[in-house]
């Protein structure tokens, strides 16, 4: 199983504005970064051609989307925790607002399997509402991947 | 009191388990029974059956490096030895001061109070100081529990230079696992304060993370001369 993990930040100004280009300018060196991390997967791209494109999507243009997929929970957590990332979330009250509610949400997919936006968002609709689980969970609160895979099962056996 | 947390401190009592300890630690790396026999002065059987022991009792852990020749003749892999990453302490009478200060992060957290945590723990760092005045802050660092090592192939460090004061251990590791942004932060705080408290120059700590060791490293004291004038 691979790890999906979505995280939203909520802009303190529009992204193509003065206020946000220190972050623009260290979108491409941390992308690159991500990119040549051992255990990445894939992440959701605006365009193939331009590292500084945000992704564009439908929750509102003051929310900035993170998507990405990774071999395990040790590879994404090395990765935002253990490298030039830190530098980067420890100035994140430049460029977002505090939430006040959780804005990072993991699962499990199976191998070969891309997620869409729109279930990352269901994802973390479901921490929101009814905190971490197997099917939604953080890295304070993490679940291993045969959890998750024991969960229809899990389910059976209950009816 | 946790007794198998006694009983593997125990085992650090003999002088030649505690010296194999020491080496095995202090490389932050892996380390062969020769290595280890040569660096202590003891026979190699000698050192291999304490080593084991050590290992029996969760202080350091083994594994096998393989031989550089492959193939027929190459002989076996050789056993090597490694700190480790589990902790053991015995504190009596009984106290946790860990549980404690995991919901204090957690309450910082709640707050976004990080700010005036990391101001905090920059004056705990200068009040850490005080007692250490004129010393280097290298041996201040040591004395709480950082394993301070001099790094020369410093090129990818983000300030640059010939190299860097790295540190081995994380005295938060725990804590900076479960709450690492603010637990960082506040470490490098803290290192700060405490270069102020000595009288050194605090920029000279930044934030460089890295697997396995503390987030923060220290610009080389001859990368600073420079500036003194």
């Amino acid at each position: 199983m691979h790890l999906a993990q979505l995280n939203i930040a909520h802009l303190r100004a529009p992204i193509d504005g003065p206020e946000l280009a220190t972050f623009v300018e260290l979108l491409e060196p941390i992308n690159a970064l991500a990119d040549a991390a051992p255990g990445f997967v894939w992440r959701l791209q605006e365009s193939e051609d331009d590292p500084t494109a945000t992704v564009v999507h439908d929750y509102g243009d003051h929310l900035l989307v993170n998507f990405s997929v990774w071999e395990s929970i040790d590879a994404v957590w090395t990765f935002v925790y253990r490298s030039a990332h830190l530098g980067v979330l420890r100035r994140r009250r430049e460029w977002f607002l505090r939430i006040a509610e959780p804005y990072t949400v993991m699962w499990w997919v199976p191998e070969g399997h891309i997620p869409t936006l729109a279930e990352a968002m269901r994802r973390l609709e479901r921490l929101r509402a009814h905190g971490p689980g197997p099917e939604a969970f953080t890295f304070q609160e993490p679940y291993d991947s045969s959890e998750a895979a024991n969960l229809p099962a899990a389910a059976e056996a209950r009816k | 009191m946790r007794e198998d947390h006694l009983e593997a401190l125990s085992l650090l009592h003999d002088p030649v388990r505690r010296s194999l300890y020491e080496t095995v630690a202090g490389s932050g790396g892996d380390v062969g029974r020769a290595e280890a026999a040569e660096a202590t002065g003891v026979s190699r059987t000698l050192a291999g059956h304490h080593l084991d022991k050590l290992v029996e009792a969760g202080l350091l852990e083994s594994g096998f490096r393989q031989p550089e020749r492959r193939g027929p003749g190459s002989g076996r892999p050789a056993k090597v030895y490694r700190r480790a990453s589990g902790e053991r302490s015995v504190s009596l009478p009984p106290r946790d001061y860990a549980v404690l200060a995991s919901v204090l992060a957690g309450v910082v957290d709640a707050l976004g109070a990080e700010e005036k945590a990391e101001q905090v723990a920059r004056a705990a760092g200068a009040r850490l100081a005080r007692d250490h005045r004129g010393e280097p802050v290298e041996a201040v660092l040591a004395g709480r529990g950082y394993e301070p090592y001099t790094d020369r192939a410093g090129e990818d460090a983000p300030a640059g230079g010939e190299g860097r004061l790295r540190l081995r251990n994380c005295p938060f590791h725990a804590l900076s696992q479960e709450h690492p942004l603010l637990v960082c932060s506040m470490n490098l705080a803290l290192c700060q304060g405490l270069l102020e408290g000595l009288g050194d120059r605090p920029e000279r700590a930044a934030l460089d993370p890295r697997p396995g060791e503390c987030c923060v490293s220290l610009a080389l004291p001859s990368d600073t001369k420079t500036n003194e004038d």
